[in-house]
């Protein structure tokens, strides 16, 4: 089950909307671009023309403030004309459907689709039924894929590790639940992590978790040993509630990440969280805080690296 | 009536063992022989069946026409003559319309809107609790005295067990059959897609094989309770052919069925998110599909239904989770029937049975056969002949099958319905 939807006949970026079936050649261009672009940020006049004419919508089915900003940064440092929706959707009050709302957009003219949705595949669908000559962004579809919040994370991983041959990366928390955890483990195997080690109770693991290219420990401090990169997932309240877990302060004790847990981890390891913080639920503030956390490095790169997926997607003919 | 005679076909019919070349006699309606012509026997219609398969008209277990309720998706009018172009003469029609088949009234209304289509071998299924809440039982006497040949309560759950229990002995006091399709309504967890390897990578909310095998059990232990007949319709996963096989063996009376897709299909022949692909049960693994078919071979499994289940556009154009589930089944019953003869599954008796003599036996109903003094349900395919699933050669209203496009082999020729031709391929009916 492989598609070639993203791409167009000269194997370039058309759509983004998962990290599967994609090649390390080509993310590894995501982030030789995505590094070009860092520096745009510090100019004095924050802007390369290299979208400018071209209209970027952010269609947000599923509410969210840090991914829709960032976005929005992006495509206005390419100099793109941008438009943002906060589509609420309803299960009760069925209104138009969502091909009739890519519709009614993209008879304005439109040049990309940035899409965040609360089913998965929601995406892929919008890509498969819209016009050719727009590109869509997955910014997040339910449990499947959030593809540009997983190359933000590689290229911050990147910056300071160098090199993916040797890391042994530990992704800990609500894997069942978490796009974010699926296309991290895709760009890691692509990009060749010596290991992908999920730490997480059961009950927050999908079957057959291991058929995705990782190892699986039901403990931290098992699972912390020899890790490069700690990778944290966010908690949502909810999972108390149906059954997952029974108290955040058990969850905490067994899973929560803290200064004593991190010192099993290797001393240079780093700690990443896509962000918001349950601060106390998944993760103590004084690691969140500390010297080893690079959080708000990864927030930042995401306008880089989302800089970077719109501009090559934009120009599938390799112009760029 | 017409006296018809079909010729120079290979007559197969499972019950009476038969499998030989030469002719079949129709007269009054009525099978009239499958020797020699009966006694001043004059055809006023012959049909050719040279290089095709003479047999009994297909009887399906589990069949949605959309009507009376959701006529934009399907009428009786269209499936019907979907079902005629398929071979198949008898349907067994799901209570879940709309309103649900729980009063004699709606039971009624079926009858007549298979009348008027012409077809009148449609069956319904009487819901097994009213409005299928799965709280009160329905008028199941009233209903079978109506015509419903059958009770269930279709996709619906009975999360109650008791009222499971109290409804299977009320069925069993009126020696009605269950048809029971188990899904355990929690650890389904509102999933579309099998707990496995496909739909953790793509983050698809799944439903374990327990969730049909812990129903199975739980209906297994009130057969055994109430003495009330059972049969367990669309089996998708491989330890419930083996529950089905110990029951058997054990001695309790219980038949089942699968869909045929699910004979075909698993989850890895997914493409990423095509709706087409969204059926409950789910696509499960290659080696539950591999159980299916043994459990076929052996009888466990005595027949293969269609789980035809038309949709209109809509119902289809969305991110595969939020799509209706369900594959417009009827036109490729036998070509993929054909398939698993073609790939050594069982053998061509055995599908024909399975389409025909088992499931008329599990409804108690005379036909599936070609014995003389039968009403004539005949099917007459070309096994050879290539066709491909589009548009123009299609009856259904319903597109939404995985194997649009496809070029399939076995094709009906000729339907005859208690001796009436209702299909004709060359006519193009």
């Amino acid at each position: 089950m492989t598609d070639n939807l993203q791409l167009n006949a000269d194997g370039k970026l058309k759509h983004f909307l998962t990290i599967e079936g994609l090649s390390r050649a080509l993310l590894t261009e995501i982030l030789d671009t995505a590094e070009s672009f860092v520096g745009v940020s510090d100019q004095q006049i924050k802007k390369v023309p290299l979208l400018r004419g071209k209209t970027i919508v952010n269609l947000f089915f599923e509410n969210s403030t840090r991914t829709r900003t960032t976005f929005e940064l992006a495509a206005k440092r390419l100099s793109a004309d941008v438009l943002s929706m906060s589509i609420a959707t309803s299960s009760t009050s069925k209104g138009e459907s969502l091909l009739d709302t890519i519709r009614n957009l993209e008879s304005m003219f439109v040049d990309m689709f940035v899409v965040r949705h609360a089913i998965s595949g929601a995406a892929h669908f919008i890509a498969q039924h819209t016009a050719p000559h727009i590109s869509v962004i997955n910014a997040g579809d339910g449990q499947h894929a959030h593809p540009t919040q997983a190359m933000l994370d590689m290229f911050t991983i990147r910056q300071i590790k160098k090199d993916f041959a040797p890391l042994r990366v530990a992704i800990i928390g609500d894997i069942l639940h978490s796009r974010v955890a699926r296309s991290q483990i895709q760009a890691l195997n692509t990009l060749g992590a010596k290991e992908i080690r999920v730490i997480a109770p059961k009950t927050l693991l999908p079957a057959h978790v291991e058929t995705l290219g990782v190892t699986v420990s039901h403990d931290l401090t098992e699972g912390l040993q020899d890790i490069d990169v700690v990778m944290m997932l966010r908690l949502q309240k909810e999972r108390m509630t149906s059954a997952l877990l029974p108290s955040e302060s058990e969850y905490f004790k067994c899973f929560g990440l803290t200064e004593s847990k991190l010192k099993i981890a290797k001393p240079d390891a780093i700690v990443m969280h896509p962000g918001p913080i349950n601060r106390g639920v998944e993760i103590e503030s004084t690691v969140a805080d500390g010297p080893q956390s690079v959080i708000l490095k990864q927030v930042s790169n995401g306008i880089a690296v989302r800089m970077a997926i719109m501009s090559m997607a934009m120009q599938p003919q390799g112009a760029f | 009536m017409a006296n018809i005679l079909i010729q120079h076909g290979r007559i197969i019919d499972p019950a009476n063992e038969l499998d030989h070349v030469g002719p079949l006699y129709i007269s009054g309606g009525k099978i009239a022989s499958v020797t020699d012509a009966p006694a001043g026997f004059v055809a006023d219609t012959v049909i050719d069946a040279s290089g095709q398969v003479v047999c009994p008209g297909f009887v399906d277990l589990s069949v949605r026409l959309r009507e009376p309720g959701q006529s934009r998706k399907a009428t009786f009018k269209s499936e019907t003559r979907a079902a005629a172009s398929a071979g198949v003469t008898t349907m067994c029609l799901q209570p879940d319309t709309t309103p649900v088949i729980d009063t004699a009234a709606v039971a009624e209304l079926i009858r007549e809107l298979a009348e008027k289509a012409g077809y009148p071998q449609v069956y319904p299924i009487a819901a097994l609790t009213r409005k299928l809440e799965g709280n009160e039982l329905s008028s199941m006497l009233a209903l079978k005295e109506a015509g419903c040949i059958a009770v269930s309560n279709a996709n619906q759950p009975i999360r109650n067990l008791l009222i499971l229990r109290r409804a299977m002995e009320y069925a069993a006091s009126h020696d009605l059959l269950l048809i029971f399709r188990p899904n355990d309504y929690w650890l389904g967890n509102n999933g579309c897609a099998h707990e496995g390897a496909v739909a953790t990578r793509y983050g698809l909310p799944s439903i374990p094989d327990a969730a049909e095998t812990i129903a199975l059990d739980q209906c297994l232990e009130l057969a055994e309770l109430t003495r009330c007949r059972v049969h367990f319709g669309q089996l998708s996963c491989k330890r419930s052919v083996i529950k089905i096989h110990q029951a058997n063996k054990y001695g309790l009376n219980v038949t089942a069925d699968v869909a045929m897709h699910q004979l075909h299909l698993t989850e890895n022949d997914i493409k990423p998110f095509d709706s087409a692909y969204h059926v409950l049960p789910p696509f499960r693994t290659e080696a539950d599909k591999q159980y299916l078919r043994q459990g076929l071979a052996c009888g466990t499994i005595s027949s293969i239904c269609s789980d035809h289940q038309p949709h209109d556009i809509d119902a289809k154009l969305g991110a595969f989770p939020e799509t209706e589930p369900g594959i417009s089944a009827l036109e490729t019953l036998l070509p993929m029937m054909l398939k698993l003869v073609a790939q050594h599954a069982i053998t061509l008796s055995q599908g024909i049975a399975a389409l025909s003599e088992q499931p008329a036996q599990i409804l108690q109903l005379p036909s599936g056969t070609l014995t003389p003094g039968v009403a004539a349900d005949v099917c007459v395919f070309d096994p050879e002949l290539a066709w491909q699933v589009n548009r123009s050669q299609w009856h259904s209203r319903g597109i939404n099958t995985p194997f649009w496009q496809q070029t399939l082999k076995g094709r009906v020729t000729h339907t005859l319905q208690a001796g009436k031709r209702i299909f004709c391929l060359a006519d193009g009916q």
